[in-house]
């Protein structure tokens, strides 16, 4: 039996909104495990808190209880919880990357240096960045007239490749993908698809949220169905 | 990882001071004047650690204290209370510690300043390749032809049109002052940078252009900054951590993902609610 490289247990999240004095409840008691070569999918109601579990996990957002505890590439087991702010940064940078729908980034940066940026932060060759940045635009089916341009122009299944693209680049060993192939085309969605099933071969340990049912099905291993968070009654109390 | 700056308990306070001082100021006053004596407490207890080749954000609004606390650590002002540790390859500085020659010589050598104001950062009666030698020659380099080679490579690096190098500040637009004065902050090749609301008034397209730089020359240098901002677009871009300040406290410190994503404090929750 292979050591989980993720294991979340009892997470919950709400968001205590000082103005209106509410607490908004996002994910309750969550427990999961993801292991190094496979696939954990996260399904679910909107409002189930999936993309919650996610960012608690990269710590986007402070977790209100459970444990969040993650194996390191030298066999170290932490609390991603607990560990100080300059240990996550390094964890982010090393080993956990996360793909969301979002993209933030230069105005005047290429895309290819866009995406070859975690790589470079890891102390890589230009050249060599470049050229695995390359392969991987290539694999995405994003056109290379595009590849010099900064990405802030392009349309949302673009940027979303770009973004795969950065996420994939430097071989983390945990890989969280929100909606990875959401607003992608089917033929696209296919290349992304084929991406996750080398990267698990690569042994990515990969947890994810996926828009179609039938994505789930191809490639998770596990599956983690999360409810809404209980009754509103019972969460959401005046902070008297 | 190393650490570069240990800041631990800095307070300034302008005026007379009174022992009621703190605890009648703050957050939770929601002023930073003393009513009991009048005296400014512009910031109290800021700690903080930096790392080598990090961005740090402090964000906060006008009054909050975040310009002090730059100003204090380039040697602008002197603090009231608290320690700051420089890490310096094998070296410790004790900044506050240290004689006015001392001071001097690290502000020369090994940090750097980029201001709001570029007639704070730079000589308006000399021209934009003058005032970057002024730097080189307080950093001892003295030859003639070398300061004024490493000066056009300076300029050429921020983007500023070799052509200009023998003009004055005051015949340059406002971003190409930023330009000079980031160009003239970097002669010495500084570990730790403080830029002080540096794109603050400026046209948007000219504003990004100028992040882009800092970020580019952060991570060919690996220079270490502090980033001093009201604009939350500017925390989200160049900075990885950030402090938030209102009225002279750090009310907040976190991953600035987190804190844009999942602010934890009142005052935070509505910068961001309003930003957005």
């Amino acid at each position: 039996m292979i050591a989980p490289i993720l294991q979340v247990e009892g997470y919950s999240k709400y968001f205590e909104l000082h103005e209106q004095n509410k607490l908004i409840p996002a994910s309750h008691n969550v427990n999961l495990a993801v292991y190094p070569g496979r696939l954990t999918a996260l399904i679910g109601p909107t409002g189930a808190g999936k993309s919650s579990v996610l960012k608690g996990i990269y710590r986007s957002y402070l977790p209100s209880a459970g444990r969040i505890l993650y194996r390191d590439a030298l066999g170290h087991e932490f609390d991603l919880v607990q560990v100080s702010e300059h240990q996550m940064l390094e964890l982010r940078r090393r080993e956990i990357g996360f793909v969301t729908q979002f993209l933030h980034c230069l105005p005047r940066q290429a895309t290819l240096d866009v995406v070859a940026q975690p790589l470079l932060t890891l102390g890589a060759a230009r050249v060599e960045a470049r050229q695995r940045a390359g392969e991987l635009l290539t694999a995405l089916n994003l056109p290379e007239r595009l590849w010099s341009v900064s990405p802030a122009t392009f349309s949302g299944g673009e940027r979303q490749r770009v973004n795969l693209a950065r996420g994939f680049v430097a071989r983390p060993r945990l890989l969280l993908l929100d909606e990875p192939t959401a607003s992608l085309d089917p033929r696209t969605a296919e290349c992304v698809i084929d991406l996750i099933e080398q990267a698990k071969s690569e042994g990515t340990a990969l947890l994810a949220i996926f828009h179609h049912p039938e994505t789930t099905r191809r490639l998770a291993d596990a599956v983690v169905e999360l409810a809404p968070p209980p009754a509103v009654s019972a969460w959401i109390k005046e902070i008297a | 990882m190393n650490k570069i700056l240990e800041v631990r308990n800095l307070g300034r306070t302008y005026g007379p001071g009174c022992p009621l001082c703190l605890e009648a100021t703050g957050p939770e006053s929601d002023t930073n004047l003393c009513p009991h004596c009048g005296s400014v407490v512009a910031i109290h207890d800021v700690s903080f650690d930096l790392f080598e080749g990090e961005i740090l954000g402090v964000m906060g609004e006008s009054g909050s204290g975040k310009s002090t606390v730059v100003k204090t650590l380039f040697f602008d002002q002197a603090p009231s209370r608290g320690q700051a540790i420089f890490y310096d390859s094998d070296r410790q500085h004790d900044l506050f510690a240290l004689n006015a020659a001392q001071q001097r010589w690290l502000r020369n050598h090994r940090f750097g300043m980029v201001y709001q104001n570029p007639h704070q950062g730079l000589n308006f009666n000399i021209t934009a390749g003058g005032n970057i030698a002024e730097r080189l020659l307080m950093s001892d380099l003295m030859d003639y032809g070398a300061i004024r080679s490493r000066a056009k490579e300076l300029l050429a690096r921020t983007e500023v049109l070799l052509s200009r190098v023998d003009d004055l500040p005051k015949r340059f637009s406002g971003g190409m002052q930023q330009r000079v004065q980031i160009a003239k902050a970097l002669a010495t090749q500084p570990p730790l940078l403080f830029l002080d609301e540096v794109t603050t008034g400026l046209d948007l397209s000219v504003q990004a252009r100028i992040l882009d730089l800092i970020l580019e020359i952060q991570q060919e240098l690996k220079t270490a900054m502090i980033v001093v901002t009201h604009d939350l677009g500017v925390i989200r871009l160049l900075t990885g951590r950030a402090l938030v300040m209102k009225y002279g406290r750090v009310i907040e410190a976190g991953l600035t993902d987190q804190i844009l994503e999942d602010p934890q404090h009142a005052y935070t929750q509505r910068l961001v609610a309003s930003a957005l």
